[in-house]
């Protein structure tokens, strides 16, 4: 029924009542923002980014190339850029690790990138794993701080087994997500749990990503709030109906028990994020403060 | 390249008075409690919140804003148990073809400073879309416009963000909400030229609720633009005002989306040489001679687009005549008693012209801003121009290309102007002269003498009408026929 509005009353009662509500909302903030994220204090790997130029050859390498090399072109996602090793694509600067996505015509892509890890440099079984990042902005923007199972050459993927600290993508600024790939549970039948954050983006600010994992837990934190916490029995019950799908023996065994490398990257494209389009502005950096590694 | 320029008001007093105001900053003391205005959020809970009786402020209805469609329903709401209704007309309804206005504050206004988004919730009853949704209207002096265009709806309640563009500058703002909207266009085929083409379109509804102010923290400004991202220059006098258009800033929105609102330049802040410039409220106010180039930011982004302003100085008062009062019949002159009392806006149809008189130390001159064609009406009581020979104007042109076609008509013995609507020529006992003055020197006053030649050399004694065709941009003074 469409009528006319008649009279106006300020309901001073209300406000009241309103005001009490939002008193109310800040305590319970203020008993998470004092949440234990974390536990474990011993600095075991570091590399605050202070020296200028390429990323320091004794922590970090190179996956060069769209994967074709590997076996995996597009690097099994259908991404559409080539890494390099070039200072446009990865650098040191300003006590900053800065990895650029760059729209130009290279190796027959039109994108270029890079992604470091520390493979056979830095490996470590448990542990907590930490980053300071500030992500890129716009669509078919997907970057990511993740690790990946040392022996995937042996034990090939999933098997060898993923944890995505953290991944965004560039369309979905107070977007983040982390997951857990395995037999049974992988790509899109991850197990994996969206963080928003509130009142504030990835992209204009710096946050810290992280996760601290121990032989049957993997707990998952932005800043100082734990989002996640897997464990052997929730990928069981989460990925239940894929575990129950898969051909495979070993589907929805916990992988989490053999020694992670740490891999930064920022892909363009492929499945997950769709490609950029028009209102996508390169290049587009994803700056990273620090990445340290505690046991 | 030179563009257009337009004095809309001519003042040393509005320099004085930025002086005196920017003194007053500087005498401000820790005793002076500078005037605080509620920074109340709402706008529309279940009730309108804090907004004047009138509750919607309609658009002018003889600009077609329909008036009837707005209400609240208590049977739709997002939150609680009531929304605004609003019934977009269709496009032959007789009590008008669009609806849209705004809501005000019922007080001196609000402080809006700590919110960073106007947001609502709306749905449709199709997925139509509202044309237009901002705040910073007041349908008073407000200078702090901004909206956001083409809002499409969903058939679902969906929550909506404008971005405030600079809330520093919102610590007293009247204008809280404002929308418009228009008939849903079935064929996407509506053309203003072809009123057929709007024959398919159909009225609908839409309801808002919880209207606020919010500060999200999401939005990002990821550009913006001055003067449609042109780089332009003008030349004007000390004490012009120009106008700064097409001014938007565009954002990604903590969703992702990427949006761009229409928003005043009085949001801007301005990087000019404040001898040659200032920018106060976003409108330029031209200073001492000189040049700068005038760039904005806003939220620590470079707007794309310049303005350059050359200004030439004080302006110019053009050269005393020298025909004796005797051997003048003059039209518009201080010099002179003038013989008729011209009407400058005579209101053609079809006319884009402003014409307004100002004056200037003492002295009096027409002004025309976007003119294509329109006329200096004698009002009914033409002169016998007879014994005359040449009709002076004096001008003054911005810059080169400008072109002004003069026609001076004798309206016959009927009096009565008369013009056929198709060639724009004189018809039934009327006759002109047609000239187009050129080589006109820009900046400066050109005294121009114009023959009574053509048909006029046989009938002048009738002479009621001054037409000017094209400029568009120009200044007038002493109009008058004389003796040569």
């Amino acid at each position: 029924m469409n009528k006319k509005y008649k009279s106006i009353k300020l309901n001073k009662a209300c406000i009241a009542l309103s005001l009490i509500i939002i008193i109310g909302i800040n305590t319970s903030c203020d008993l998470d923002e004092t949440q234990e994220v974390a536990t474990l204090t011993n600095i075991v790997m570091q590399d605050e980014f202070n020296v200028d130029g390429a990323p320091n050859p004794s922590m970090w390498t190179y996956d060069i190339g769209d994967g074709s090399d590997q076996g995996i072109p597009g690097w099994g996602n259908e991404e559409l850029q080539y890494y390099t090793d070039r200072p446009e694509n990865v650098v040191v600067e300003n006590g900053m690790l800065v990895i650029t996505a760059r729209e130009e015509s290279f190796e027959n892509s039109s994108y270029t990138s890079a992604r470091i890890t520390t493979q056979n440099l830095f490996e470590q079984q448990y542990g907590r794993f930490e980053a300071r990042i500030r992500l890129p902005l716009g669509k078919g923007l997907w970057p990511a701080f993740w690790l990946l199972g040392n022996d995937c050459d042996q034990n090939p993927w999933p098997n060898c087994g993923e944890i995505d600290i953290m991944e965004y993508l560039g369309d979905e600024p107070t977007v983040v997500f982390g997951s857990v790939h395995g037999p049974g549970y992988n790509g899109g039948d991850s197990v994996s749990k969206d963080y928003e954050l509130e009142n504030n983006r990835f992209d204009t600010e710096f946050h810290i990503f992280g996760i601290e994992w121990s032989p049957n837990r993997i707990n998952y934190y932005v800043d100082d709030v734990l989002y996640q916490s897997l464990t052997p029995e929730s990928i069981a019950d989460e990925a239940e109906e894929s575990i129950a799908d898969s051909d495979l023996d070993n589907a929805g065994e916990w992988v989490f028990n053999r020694p992670f490398y740490i891999i930064m990257n920022i892909a363009v494209g492929g499945n997950l994020p769709g490609p950029p389009n028009a209102e996508t502005v390169f290049p587009q950096r994803m700056f990273v403060d620090y990445v340290r590694v505690y046991n | 390249m030179m563009k257009n320029f337009k004095i809309t008001k001519y003042t040393f007093l509005l320099i004085v008075a930025l002086i005196a105001t920017i003194g007053c900053e500087r005498d401000l003391t820790d005793e002076v409690v500078p005037a605080t205005f509620p920074n109340t959020p709402d706008i529309f809970t279940d009730a309108p919140v804090g907004l004047t009786d009138e509750f919607f402020d309609s658009f002018d209805p003889a600009l077609g804003a329909n008036t009837q469609g707005f209400g609240t329903d208590e049977n739709e709401a997002f939150e609680g148990n009531v929304s605004i209704r609003i019934d977009v007309p269709g496009p032959n309804d007789p009590d008008g073809t669009f609806i849209g206005g705004i809501f005000k504050d019922r007080g001196e206004g609000r402080n809006l400073t700590q919110y960073d988004a106007l947001t609502f919730y709306a749905k449709g009853s199709i997925t139509a879309a509202i044309g237009t949704v901002g705040f910073g209207v007041d349908f008073e002096d407000g200078n702090f416009p901004a909206s956001r265009n083409n809002i499409q709806l969903t058939t679902g309640w969906k929550k909506y963000i404008i971005p405030i563009p600079n809330a520093s500058k919102l610590v007293q703002e009247k204008g809280m909400f404002l929308f418009s909207a228009g008939s849903y266009d079935v064929l996407q085929d509506d053309n203003p030229f072809d009123g057929d083409s709007f024959s398919d379109n159909i009225g609908f509804t839409f309801w808002l609720d919880e209207i606020r102010f919010e500060t999200l923290g999401t939005n990002l400004t990821t550009g913006a633009q001055i003067l449609g991202a042109q780089d332009q220059t003008v030349e004007a006098f000390t004490g012009s005002e120009i106008e700064i258009p097409n001014c938007t800033q565009s954002f990604s929105l903590g969703s992702g989306e990427n949006i761009t609102l229409d928003v005043a330049p009085a949001y801007f802040d301005y990087n000019v040489n404040p001898s040659v410039a200032q920018v106060v409220d976003g409108v330029v106010i031209v200073g001492q001679e000189g040049a700068t180039t005038i760039t904005a930011t806003i939220d620590n982004v470079l707007a794309q687009g310049s303005l350059e302003v050359i200004s030439n100085g004080a302006f110019p008062v053009p050269d005393d005549p020298t025909q004796p009062q005797n051997e003048v019949i003059s039209i518009f002159s201080d010099f002179y008693t003038n013989a008729v009392n011209p009407n400058f806006t005579p209101g053609f149809g079809g006319s884009t012209t402003i014409a307004t008189i100002q004056q200037i130390s003492g002295n009096n001159v027409a002004e025309y801003a976007n003119n294509n064609f329109t006329g200096i009406n004698f009002d009914n009581s033409p002169v016998d121009a007879s014994a005359m020979d040449f009709m002076n104007v004096d001008i003054l042109v911005p810059n080169d290309v400008t072109s002004i076609e003069f026609q001076i008509r004798d309206i016959g013995a009927n009096q009565m102007l008369e013009t056929n609507q198709f060639t724009g020529f004189p018809e039934g006992d009327d006759a002109d002269y047609r000239f187009t003055p050129t080589n006109l020197t820009p900046g400066q006053w050109n005294r121009v003498p114009i023959p009574l030649a053509g048909s006029l050399a046989t009938q002048r004694d009738n002479i009621g009408a001054i037409i000017l065709v094209g400029g568009p941009n120009f200044i007038l003074d002493n109009i008058y026929f004389y003796i040569d």
